[in-house]
């Protein structure tokens, strides 16, 4: 398997500008060549999961010199992550895609944003690490445009330009650490800033990369684009990027920098934790009032990457127990995952309900239940999942963030991280009592239910919910031990440069 | 030092211009401009007063190119910078000229169907 690693952005980089040709001769090959190549990933991420860490020197260079790929628990989580996301939302896409025009070039920008998520999670390098993320940001930026439409292309405009300020801010905190240690190599790099420190110049850095990759995840001061652009992107897009791009370019980066390059310390701790409760807070409170169905789910996502903010601020602390700091960086793993399950099968659940209906106005909408009935149980497994009812998988994960943050003391901060859980509730009944229950409107007594392509992933990704929520135990012995092993320990990922 | 503080500024004077500047058209110069005194700041990394490029010939020693050389990692890297610069540009000003389509202005302020 550690021959093939580089495949997993090769694949689909490679794929995309292959597909634009073949599509000119045959239309229909494009839906094929994406099944098959994001298939073939999503096989592959899957049987990473059960290969022990490795690093792979790009081109045969020995480092700290050539570009160090790296593999070890919490990439290989990330890519289960985000390649079966990719498969499902390709499946979803064959049928929901034909109401756009340019279906070619839809599946090659996604397979870019695949190739770009892909390579920010298997790199070892941090100027590398910038180019993918970069690639993985270009071609959200054309998807959220995708349509074409005026609020298409505002909502576009807008991330581009503050996407673009976010990458500069990135750029700018690599060429610091650059001057600073005089490597781009980062087990190499956390290795020379062991002796240099926390000192200005490095406190700067981590100004720029909470605000860089901040905004990438859409923490609150920097969340504006947010609300905009994933209600705007095609319904498989908004999966995707809710449920996965803010994960990987976002979260996936600070974790990884601050745990391993940087290290943990009580300032960034303390800034983490802010910024999440922050969030949680607000893109609750916001979500309540929204009135577009999208849009709701939208801020939910805001608030939802609150709870993975806090927690894992809360593990940066170095002054809590070794129990206290495993169990929040297992809360934070865990609703990681949990989230890309559940928010990526409501915004395909409302995707389907826009390709049935025409609209995703919650006032207009309602009674659906009787006429799709299994898109909509879907979503309301969804729905119950998100708001944190058991057994559903996303119960696990907020008892297990609140439990830590009760443990290491952070009164104040359970607190909130409890009423936020009630907040969520709120705005999901609401949802379900405007879209499943209520009256049917008149229009749309002859709607069917959605057509097999698009009813197959709701069903996975319902059955995943349930799934990881009742197998809590396994889930966490198999998939999530590995990870957090790997994230508490710092000295482990510098031996990479040292062993193969 | 100059030299930084120099790029600061530029930095400063893209951020103004981003942020202040109505016109979609001048955000995009603003957000180049950004993008430039970063690549300056990226080069001045590398620069060395009275340095060589860092070429090994034939009558110089490795003692001497250690000595007078200047760091060639900063300027590989500038070039992949200003090639990703080029992508976004590109794709902001095809973003603009489709907005410009359909709301037949450049004002960002007539521009606001969505509330953020």
């Amino acid at each position: 398997m550690q021959q093939y690693y580089p495949l997993f952005t090769a694949i689909p980089l490679a794929i995309a500008f292959v597909n634009l040709l073949i599509t000119k001769i045959n239309k229909r090959a494009g839906d094929y060549l994406a099944l098959i190549a994001t298939g073939v990933l999503a096989y592959m991420s899957i049987k990473m999961l059960f290969v022990g860490p490795f690093s792979y020197h790009v081109g045969g260079h020995l480092p700290p010199w050539g570009i160090l790929l790296v593999s070890d628990g919490l990439s290989s989580l990330m890519l289960v992550v985000i390649n079966v996301i990719a498969f499902l939302s390709i499946i979803f896409s064959l049928k929901y895609m034909t109401t756009y025009t340019a279906k070619p070039k839809y599946y090659s920008l996604f397979l870019l944003m695949v190739g770009g998520m892909n390579g920010v999670v298997i790199t070892g390098d941090l100027f590398n690490l910038y180019v993918f993320l970069e690639i993985a940001s270009i071609a959200s930026y054309a998807l959220v445009g995708f349509g074409c439409e005026k609020e298409e292309l505002e909502a576009s405009f807008k991330y581009m330009i503050l996407g673009g300020v976010a990458s500069t801010g990135v750029l700018f905190g690599i060429a610091f650490l650059y001057s600073i240690t005089g490597t781009l190599n980062m087990p190499d790099m956390a290795m020379q800033l062991e002796l240099v420190g926390i000192n200005r110049a490095v406190a700067f850095v981590i100004a720029l990369f909470v605000m860089g990759f901040g905004l990438k995840a859409s923490s609150v001061p920097f969340h504006a684009w947010l609300p905009d652009a994933h209600p705007s992107a095609p319904a498989p897009i908004s999966a995707m990027l809710s449920g996965v791009l803010i994960k990987a370019l976002g979260v996936y980066t600070i974790m990884r920098i601050m745990f391993h390059v940087i290290g943990p310390n009580p300032l960034v701790s303390s800034i983490m934790m802010f910024l999440g409760a922050l969030s949680m807070v607000v893109g609750g409170l916001l979500a309540i009032g929204q009135e577009d169905f999208k849009r709701m789910l939208a801020y939910s996502s805001i608030s939802q990457i609150g709870y993975v903010m806090i927690a894992l601020g809360l593990a940066l602390n170095p002054g809590i127990g070794m129990m206290t700091k495993a169990l929040a960086i297992v809360g934070a793993l865990f609703h990681l995952v949990n989230h890309a399950v559940f928010k990526s099968l409501l915004f395909l659940c409302s995707g389907a309900v826009e390709y049935r209906t025409g609209t995703r106005d919650l006032g207009k909408l309602g009674g659906l239940i009787r006429k799709m009935p299994v898109t909509m149980t879907t979503c309301s497994i969804g729905s119950l999942s998100i708001a944190g009812l058991p057994p559903f998988n996303g119960f696990w994960s907020k008892l297990i963030i609140i439990m830590a943050l009760l443990r290491a003391g952070y009164m104040v901060y359970g607190a909130i991280a409890i009423l936020v859980g009630f907040i969520t509730l709120a705005y999901f009944i609401k949802l379900q009592a405007n879209v499943l229950f209520g009256k049917l409107p008149e229009a749309f007594s002859e709607v069917r239910e959605a057509p097999f392509s698009m009813v197959l992933p709701l069903v996975i990704l319902a059955i995943l919910c349930v799934g990881l929520g009742i197998a809590y135990p396994f889930v966490e012995t198999e998939m999530l031990r590995a990870a957090w092993d790997t994230l508490l320990d710092k000295a482990g990922f510098m031996n990479l440069l040292l062993g193969g | 030092m100059v030299l930084y503080f120099l790029s600061l500024v530029l930095f400063v004077m893209g951020l103004y211009c981003l942020v202040a500047k109505k016109n979609i058209v001048k955000k995009i110069i603003g957000i180049t401009i950004i993008e430039y005194s970063i690549n300056l700041f990226l080069i001045l990394i590398g620069y060395r007063r009275g340095g060589v490029a860092p070429i090994l010939m034939k009558d110089m020693s490795v003692a001497e190119l250690v000595e007078r050389g200047v760091d060639p990692l900063p300027q590989a890297l500038v070039l992949t910078s200003i090639v990703i610069g080029l992508g976004v540009l590109a794709l902001m000003v095809g973003v603009c000229l489709r907005l410009y389509e359909k709301y037949k202005t450049f004002d960002m302020s007539e521009i606001n169907r969505l509330r953020g």
